[in-house]
């Protein structure tokens, strides 16, 4: 299907969730379009981790409607898998698989899921492996990796599908803050290469630098949302300057 | 002494009775643990799919009826109602009735084990899994059950040894294993302590041999790891 400019990639429309009685989203509308990159921020407890994971149905939405490429990924019948493959997603806790080697982790999803043969696989991995500068590592197992090395290899686990969006939940929370720039990095590549990505995360100086759009969520809704000059320099909402206020 | 051995052991060839029932005693044990590993292994698939998704309703009850009755009554009389109740009326070889009997009720407490090993693994995992696009089956088959069964093959070695140690009941419905084996040359030369000790003897050694096997597992588990 030929997604252009003037269809969202990704149209999210009155999004809820419910967690028992809590209610964590309501009401949530954002489309998200090729080649944008969205960052979320927030105060903890917003509702941002929660929105990006109904992306891609980790969280089951409990109304709304999630369209991805066209396609109502929250309809009845609708097989989600297929569509995961196509978003790739990043944990805050990296999540490689530790009892498979860096190269297994990153060739297991395209030889099972997109019948590759292992010698495309690999290969499609090797060069992945370089871009982030990891190729010697590829015979090593997780616990072998820093915390900088296991996200990057991570990020390149979902680009090994050749995903068309990519969802980071707080990819640099976990990292000393010595392996975080090695982690941005990365990001700022694929960004670069017009990425379409979605970011939940607190690095507001990375936001600014690398956003096509940021957006404020609080209350498990976004109360404001705009390119990063404007969204930094000059913000609108009282709760968003406040925000700012504390974290900038 | 080296009479008691003789009339025990030597004479009419009673040693016999120890060697045939301790390959019985091995067989019951061995296939009941591989019926008990293969229960054991869907009774914790559909219980953890059930704590994980909500599905499965009705099996998980139907698994949750087995491991109660199973863990709540003792392993002598379920091994006597299957004898003598169920294959009551038909002729059947008590060999094929005491692993029918261990295995089943092996596979609770094995069930448990790998239940266990199943939600231990972080649930991360599990959405990394999901989130390339692995459905559950195969998140579970390619991610969440290696990393479990890695976790739980110490505890299923010591399932093991309590089921070596625990097939002396079948005794009571004359299964000639080597408990049994040792009972007879006891009833033939009236001289209980020889036969018994030696079968004790034969069941630690045998003990501590798979003991020792598994910490070699064990440890070559631990070594991957690093």
């Amino acid at each position: 299907m030929s997604v252009n400019r003037r269809e969202p990639l990704i149209r999210v429309e009155n999004l809820g969730k419910k967690f028992g009685s809590s209610t964590v989203l309501e009401g949530v509308n954002v489309d998200i379009y090729k080649g944008d990159v969205v960052f979320v921020v927030g105060p903890s407890g917003s509702g941002k981790s929660t929105f990006l994971r109904c992306l891609n149905r980790l969280e089951e939405p409990t109304s709304g409607h999630i369209y991805f490429e066209g396609t109502d990924i929250t309809g009845p019948k609708v097989d989600i898998d297929q569509h995961r493959q196509k978003m790739g997603m990043v944990f805050q806790q990296f999540n490689l698989f530790p009892h498979m080697n860096i190269m297994k982790n990153l060739t297991l999803a395209p030889m099972k899921l997109q019948n590759k043969s292992k010698e495309e696989a690999e290969a499609t991995a090797m060069s992945l492996l370089q871009r982030v500068g990891l190729a010697d590592r590829a015979d090593a197992y997780p616990s072998q990796l820093s915390g900088g090395q296991k996200q990057r290899i991570a990020i390149v686990r979902a680009l090994a599908m050749k995903p068309d969006v990519m969802l980071f939940d707080e990819p640099t929370s976990a990292l000393d803050p010595e392996m975080v720039g090695e982690v941005l990095n990365v990001m700022r590549e694929l960004a670069r290469e017009h990425m379409t990505m979605v970011v939940v995360t607190h690095e507001m100086g990375f936001a600014r630098e690398v956003a096509t759009r940021v957006m404020f969520m609080e209350g498990g809704n976004f109360l404001e949302e705009a390119p990063p000059e404007e969204f930094f320099g000059h913000p609108k909402n009282d709760r968003l300057k406040s925000f700012l206020s504390k974290v900038l | 002494m080296s009479q008691a051995i003789y009339d025990n052991f030597i004479k009419d060839d009673r040693w016999r009775y120890i060697t045939d029932g301790l390959q019985v005693t091995l067989e019951v044990t061995f296939f009941s643990v591989l019926i008990g590993i293969v229960i054991g292994f869907l009774v914790a698939v559909v219980r953890s799919t059930y704590d994980k998704t909500g599905k499965l309703k009705v099996l998980n009850a139907v698994c949750k009826v087995y491991l109660t009755v199973i863990r709540g009554t003792p392993v002598l009389v379920q091994l006597m109602i299957i004898y003598f109740v169920i294959f009551g009326s038909v002729n059947i070889s008590k060999v094929i009735v005491a692993v029918i009997s261990f295995g089943i009720n092996s596979g609770a407490y094995v069930a448990e084990i790998f239940r266990s090993g199943i939600m231990s693994i972080d649930q991360g995992q599990f959405e990394a899994g999901r989130s390339l696009g692995f459905n559950y089956v195969q998140t579970m088959w390619y991610i969440i059950m290696p990393q479990a069964l890695k976790n739980v093959l110490p505890a299923l070695g010591n399932e093991f040894i309590s089921l070596l140690k625990e097939t002396s009941v079948g005794s009571y419905i004359a299964l000639q294993d080597l408990t049994k084996g040792g009972d007879i040359i006891r009833s033939r030369t009236y001289d209980a302590f020889t036969p018994l000790i030696a079968v004790a003897l034969i069941y630690l050694a045998l003990v501590m041999l798979f003991s020792w096997l598994i910490q070699i597992l064990e440890r070559r588990l631990r070594q991957s790891e690093r």
